[in-house]
């Protein structure tokens, strides 16, 4: 940056994100806030694999002695649990932070204090979380808890409560946020971003949102009625008293089922960003790419039952449910086919973004296909609770999901750090996790279909299943290991990494057109938007499809300085405050009143504090031209 | 205060009504829980033993009567009437305490009736739907007392009308999901 002598901010020409470690717990940048979900979800990525790791090793032979039931059942519950709510959805929420403000030409998100508070609130709930592991055992019933089996009789331990009171913390910092984003895309877009311009990323991330919106409070209700019954003795849960565990099953899966497609959408927003950018080809079929991603949002609201064909509801509910499901199969396939159309012709790269995009296609079918077939409900009977579930659901979320954000990180990498990643090093892992997910994941198939169950800590050696589950248990070491060799190579690039280019990939979209890291203030000019590919048509004009667009109105690269002067927020203390009193109120109940009604206070307190401190205030960030030059 | 927006709608207002659409599951999922126990209680007291119809219709007008105040506050302050703000505001809050007082009276009541959360499975779907409700009415009530005494200050002028319409955004939604808890628990038994 060049800039230092015409701004009246010192700081301008350092990292963005440099200074002492009061400005990371004061910030309110988007960007920052969003550096400090990845590095969270990238440590509990290794939490969450390690727990993976040693369940594996359990499995490995027959009657193993490596841990005990107890334990076992606390490793598979903390590895749902942590994967599902502490690594997908914040390392998407990262994601969502720091490239949805950057992809439509704003400034920050709408409430950026609000966003600060979501991660506070995230991070100190999942702190809660992982406390139970020191401080009287963690949570064993589960990622899914289901009742009755988390009622006090069958769970007397503290683990439950861990569970249900940082479930309901994370909940809220995802309701936050989704309040923030959703505002955020749909309000905040620069000039001549209409809805149907807006990257894929965006328009999934905004599907996300309202999935995340509309399916949490199901799943709060349903852990305010578990805490009730566990605290202040009520009977929602248990039969004897005339309540019903499945009660506790709608109201988690009519959640569960949303959070599926919470945890995928991101991920088929970044493939469908990726590959047109290495295929150098727009999109095949953009607006059905979009509405296929409406669509699958709206249906899976309709098919969370297909988690309960064993508990029996009746061939009516079934059948409805299975006929939803199945339906999801046609956007799901129309985006299959509209990645591949991408593709076909393209001049295509083969760097890691693309390979990940790729690998992430091909094993998302893989988990898709299991899927159709247990959406069928005599099948459903046969695989319910076996191994073959196990395996579809990590075809899903490994395959899917997880090669889906790996793909957006090495994307994104570049434009967050300044620094390009090792390609070689990239490649290793990406064919590393490609393989060793296979080998871990698809012979979980052979064992289902064998009747090994799921959630078993041993298996008789006369089962015949000590074969595959060795088999498995390799195979993750081998993603295992390919993983070390990404934060091998996220180190290096943070050290010695080669300085990124503003557009290192030739990329289409708004992100591209600002320097690497972009400016605290983002956009020193608000970009003007007449095409879903402002970059390229400025760089190549209409070549790249075809439209009636001149090359004139492509959205050209930023100014190296802001031509007016820019105010941002300023830092605040509030939200961590807020935050800290409201994990203060949660985590206090599991010792008693005082620390609630401390926490309570300091939550109201902090709420006010925050509403009357301005959002800019004077010493804040300021940009631009300096008084002197004439303001 | 507000800068350009895609929708022309200030981000607060969005905001809010994207809240209250979650809140709307909040609540629909606490209603469809009471719908789906109703008459499944192994021991009284039941609702048409213990449920009070006039009482509560009294207080269901009170808390309609403090939207009809909402509305009113909202246009003295973008009328820049500020005796009336106050008088409509402080209207408000005032139906919105008596509406709590209403509640709190039925709670004591029904316990010393033997209706407690750990009675029945009536008991612990009505105090938690009925509960949480009221919860949502008290961080009403304390917002505008924020704002009344904003008012007093004299810092809430017509230029933050929109403070005071996200309120009541707030207060009429809580307000229409009583409609649906008194239509559901109390009318149709």
């Amino acid at each position: 940056m060049s800039a230092e002598a015409t701004t009246v901010d010192a700081r301008t020409g350092e990292s963005i994100y440099a200074g002492g470690w009061k400005s990371w717990l004061t910030t309110v940048d988007h960007k920052r806030i969003a550096v400090l979900y990845g590095a969270t979800a990238l440590i509990y990525f290794v939490v969450g694999g390690i727990q993976a790791l040693v369940i594996r090793l359990q499995l490995a032979g027959p009657e193993s002695t490596l841990v005990g039931a107890d334990t076992y059942n606390q490793l598979f519950t903390m590895h749902g649990t942590t994967m599902v709510f502490l690594v997908l959805m914040p390392l998407a929420a990262a994601m969502f932070n720091y490239m949805i403000p950057l992809m439509i030409g704003a400034r920050d998100v709408a409430f950026p204090r609000l966003n600060a508070f979501s991660f506070w609130t995230f991070l100190l709930g999942s702190i809660l979380l992982n406390l139970s592991f020191f401080f009287g055992g963690a949570p064993d019933a589960g990622w899914f808890g289901y009742a009755n089996l988390t009622s006090e009789r069958y769970s007397p331990g503290m683990g439950i409560d861990y569970w249900m009171l940082s479930l309901q913390v994370l909940g809220v910092a995802s309701i936050a946020s989704a309040v923030n984003f959703t505002v955020t895309i749909l309000n905040m877009r620069a000039p001549g971003m209409t809805m149907m311009r807006m990257p894929l990323f965006v328009w999934m991330s905004l599907v996300v949102q309202v999935l995340i919106l509309l399916a949490f409070p199901a799943i709060t209700v349903g852990l305010v009625f578990l805490m009730f019954d566990r605290f202040f003795g009520t009977h929602f849960y248990i039969p004897a008293a005339g309540g019903t565990p499945v009660l506790w099953q709608h109201l988690f899966w009519i959640f569960g089922h949303p959070e599926v497609y919470i945890l995928i959408l991101p991920s088929f927003g970044i493939v469908s960003d990726v590959l047109p950018t290495f295929s150098r080809k727009p999109l095949f079929g953009r607006p059905f790419v979009i509405f296929s991603g409406i669509a699958i949002g709206f249906l899976g609201f309709g098919v969370w039952s297909h988690h309960m064909f064993t508990t029996g509801l009746g061939p009516v509910a079934d059948t409805a449910f299975a006929i939803g499901t199945m339906l999801i199969a046609i956007p799901t396939g129309v985006k299959i086919f509209n990645w591949i159309g991408t593709l076909w012709g393209g001049h295509i790269r083969f760097r890691t973004p693309l390979l990940f995009a790729v690998g992430m296609v091909a094993m998302f079918i893989i988990g898709g296909l299991s899927g159709i077939m247990h959406g069928s409900p005599p099948v459903d009977w046969q695989q319910h609770d076996s191994y073959f579930v196990v395996a579809h659901l990590h075809y899903v979320f490994f395959g899917g999901t997880v090669l889906g954000l790996f793909a957006g990180v090495y994307y994104w990498w570049p434009k967050v750090t300044g620094r390009m990643l090792d390609e070689g090093l990239g490649k290793i892992h990406f064919w590393t996790s490609l393989v060793g997910m296979n080998l871990t994941f698809f012979p979980m198939h052979f064992l289902g279909m064998d009747g090994m169950p799921r959630r078993v800590y041993t298996y008789a050696a006369g089962t015949g299943w000590a074969d595959w589950n060795l088999v498995a248990t390799i195979g993750a070491f081998v993603v295992g290991l390919g993983t070390l060799v990404f934060y091998v190579a996220a180190v290096k690039s943070l050290r010695s990494g080669e300085p990124a280019p503003g557009d290192p990939w030739d990329g289409a979209t708004l992100e591209w057109t600002m320097s690497s890291p972009p400016p605290e203030y983002n956009f020193a000019e608000t970009p003007e938007v007449h095409s879903a590919r402002p970059y390229w048509l400025h760089k190549y004009g209409p070549t790249r499809e075809a439209s009636t667009h001149t090359m004139e109105e492509g959205t050209p690269p930023q100014p190296d300085e802001p031509p007016e002067r820019i105010h941002l927020p300023s830092p605040s203390w509030w939200p961590l405050f807020t935050a800290f009193g409201f994990a203060l109120a949660a985590g206090g109940a599991l010792v008693g009143l005082a620390p609630v009604l401390l926490g309570v206070a300091i939550l109201v307190t902090g709420v006010f504090l925050w509403a009357f401190q301005p959002l800019e205030r004077p010493g804040g960030p300021v940009y631009g031209p300096s008084a002197a030059s004439g303001d | 205060m507000e800068h350009r927006t895609s929708f022309g709608v200030p981000h607060r207002k969005m905001a809010m009504w994207v809240f209250i659409a979650s809140e709307c599951m909040f609540f629909g999922s606490l209603i469809a829980t009471y719908l789906a126990y109703e008459g499944r209680s192994l021991s009284g007291p039941t609702p048409e033993e213990i449920l009070n119809i006039p009482l509560t219709s009294v207080s269901t007008f009170v808390l309609l009567m403090s939207s009809l105040s909402m509305v009113l506050a909202l246009d003295a302050v973008q009328r820049d009437d500020r005796l009336w703000a106050k008088v409509w505001t402080g209207g408000v809050i005032f139906l919105g305490g008596l509406f709590l007082a209403g509640q709190v009276y039925e709670f004591t009541h029904f316990y010393h009736e033997g209706l407690t959360l750990e009675a029945n499975l009536f008991g612990a779907t009505f105090f938690v739907l009925t509960g949480f409700h009221g919860a949502h009415v008290t961080v009403g009530v304390v917002w505008m007392t924020t704002l009344l005494v904003m008012m007093f200050r004299g810092t809430l002028g017509p230029d933050r009308a929109t403070d005071v319409e996200v309120a009541g955004l707030y207060w009429h939604f809580v307000d229409v999901v009583w409609i649906v808890i008194f239509t559901l628990v109390y009318l149709i038994q």
